[in-house]
């Protein structure tokens, strides 16, 4: 019915297509919280993927031992991690400030290790099958591909998400508190904003992201310990490639790089883990920057 | 007065260790040693983050296993092969990566570090999952058998003897005090007129010409080149060596190494082997919130402060 594109099968290069932009959004919503981090608190944050996967796995503990489904774990378990990346910054980041920002990388590089180590002792490093919520099972034939909800649902879930993300931050009174926090801390104190206590937002709600993606993933990907730590290597990549100094850039970067990966999957599927790092290397070349960023 | 005391000593205790010590143990002491103080190089002195070493040390280790296994190589011949290979390797990511500073170098040498890992994985030569097994330990030049445990463990010592005085030597050269001055205050390096990035660059490939140095011996003494020495959990493990035994000192590193290869030894026979990943985070938070001297820099400053 369709003609072969570039000799390949339509079925073969939209079903790509689609996982790749459903790893876009897991990249774009993953960078996005690595962003909103970085800009008050000025750390990488190496646990992000440890978080996402905690994310993934508190929403497996609510459904085995609380009874508590997919919905409502896609709303408490960002929060719940939310508040344990709070206390993390509260009685561990903060006592950072005024050192160099690489030591704030390794101890949450550190406290990466603890978290997968200790998830991989108790429940090995196969992952725990996470159902796919009643509503979003099955699919729609769209002629040219095979559509499933459930796989739709992520991406227009992540869109959402970033598209609040943007509007908290550039519409609303806190929003502009956190955009005057990234650009000068100090004087946003001294007009009397409690920066620290906004500094702990920042960086649950960064973490919370995390969550909320890990969460999404779980009927994709399984529930397992190490689900992340290979996802936020990719993560860094997108975000020298796009740069951490705005959301659209974050957003769209991180898009972008997974419909490159998924096409990639389709023409050279031997490329297709390392072709993020490759553009990373072809962008560091040309622009050094980053292609949202503004100075090296 | 004290210090040739202290290094005497030292060296005396290396050469005594191995009737002591299980040898192959010391040597696998040694490799990190060697490649912590690598590290140092350019953390300590250059103060650039790499989270990419592993790829150096790696990748030198399958190059010499290759060459000593499948072209039948002279174990020295290999080993050096395989250091300049990871000099070569360190010129490509360090090229790219120096047009990054600060945190965004470190997940730059990160990715590239992880895209190795990858073609290390698919790669014909690397034997994938197995690896490289039964590397043959060969000889020097027809000489010295290297099979033999205590052979080896004093042609270890060499290298990593050689490594630490090209180490300390740099370090206290004009070009160490130049690395220093970018690391304290770049822009003031720069209006002084010297090519930052020139510096940076050479400092990363010594740096990662080292860190193969070590990965080749280490094959040579384990038989073996496997994925574990190229994944980034490597490059974490040598920051923590490094941070652990102090930062920007050059006995620290080692002294680090040391520490934490007996550690990992201990615990991977004991009840707490599955722990391993946790205590190594557990020694990494406390150290960064603690003890960001290390053990080196925390002796300096007490007898700075005593004396």
């Amino acid at each position: 019915m369709f003609a072969d594109i570039f000799g390949f099968p339509p079925q073969v290069l939209f079903g790509q297509l689609l996982l790749g932009l459903i790893n876009g959004a897991f990249y774009a919503v993953l960078s996005l919280g690595l962003a909103v981090i970085f800009g008050l608190l000025n750390i990488v944050n190496f646990a992000h993927g440890a978080l996402y996967m905690l994310g993934a796995f508190v929403a497996y503990f609510l459904l085995t031992y609380g009874g508590i489904g997919y919905w409502g774990a896609l709303i408490l378990a960002p929060i719940i991690v939310g508040a344990f990346g709070a206390l993390i910054e509260r009685f561990l980041l903060r006592r950072l400030s005024g050192v160099d920002h690489l030591y704030g990388l390794l101890l949450t590089f550190g406290l990466a290790l603890i978290l997968e180590g200790t998830f991989v002792k108790f429940f090995g490093a196969s992952g725990k099958p996470y159902p796919t919520p009643a509503g979003l099972q099955g699919g729609v034939n769209l002629g040219f591909m095979f559509l499933p909800w459930y796989r739709g649902w992520v991406v227009v879930a992540s869109l959402v998400v970033c598209l609040a993300t943007w509007l908290l931050f550039e519409r609303t009174k806190i929003g502009a508190y956190l955009r005057a926090g990234t650009e000068n801390p100090k004087l946003l104190q001294a007009f009397g904003v409690n920066v620290p206590f906004l500094t702990t937002l920042a960086y649950g709600f960064g973490v919370g992201l995390a969550a909320f993606a890990g969460v999404l993933a779980a009927p994709i990907t399984q529930v397992g310990p190490l689900m992340g730590s290979n996802l936020i290597i990719i993560v860094f990549a997108v975000v020298v490639i796009g740069g951490m100094g705005s959301i659209v850039g974050a957003v769209v970067t991180g898009l972008a790089m997974g419909v490159i990966e998924g096409l990639t999957k389709v023409f050279w599927p031997e490329a297709s883990a390392t072709v993020i790092f490759f553009v990373m290397a072809i962008v560091l070349v040309l622009r050094p920057a980053g292609l949202f960023g503004k100075t090296a | 007065m004290i210090r040739p005391a202290l290094y005497l000593g030292a060296l005396a205790l290396l050469i005594l260790a191995p009737f002591v010590l299980y040898p192959v143990f010391l040597m696998k002491v040694l490799c990190f040693a060697l490649f912590a103080c690598a590290f140092n190089l350019i953390l300590g002195y250059g103060g650039l983050l790499s989270f990419g070493h592993a790829a150096f040390f790696g990748g030198a280790a399958y190059v010499c296993g290759h060459a000593l296994e499948v072209w039948g190589l002279p174990t020295p011949v290999g080993i050096l092969l395989a250091t300049l290979a990871a000099g070569v390797l360190g010129v490509l990511v360090g090229a790219l990566a120096i047009r990054r500073q600060g945190i965004y170098f470190a997940m730059i040498t990160l990715a590239l570090a992880q895209m190795c890992y990858f073609f290390f994985i698919t790669a014909p030569f690397t034997g994938g999952e197995n690896g490289l097994q039964g590397v043959p330990r060969g000889s020097l030049f027809g000489l010295v058998n290297l099979q033999n445990d205590l052979n080896m463990y004093y042609f270890v010592l060499a290298i990593f003897l050689i490594g630490y005085f090209i180490v300390a030597r740099t370090v206290h050269s004009p070009f160490g005090q130049v690395l220093r001055a970018i690391r304290d205050n770049e822009p003031r390096a720069v209006s002084l007129g010297y090519d930052v990035d020139r510096y940076k660059l050479l400092a990363f490939v010594l740096s990662a010409a080292l860190a193969g140095l070590a990965g080749a011996t280490k094959t040579v003494v384990f038989q073996l080149a496997s994925l574990t020495d190229a994944h980034w959990h490597m490059s974490g493990e040598v920051v923590l060596m490094t941070l652990l035994g102090g930062l920007g000192t050059i006995p620290g590193p080692a002294i680090g190494a040391a520490l934490i290869v007996t550690l990992q030894n201990k615990l991977a026979t004991g009840p707490l082997s599955a722990w391993v990943p946790v205590v190594l985070g557990v020694i990494f938070v406390a150290c960064v919130i603690a003890f960001r001297r290390g053990v080196v820099g925390e002796i300096q400053a007490f007898l700075r402060r005593s004396f």
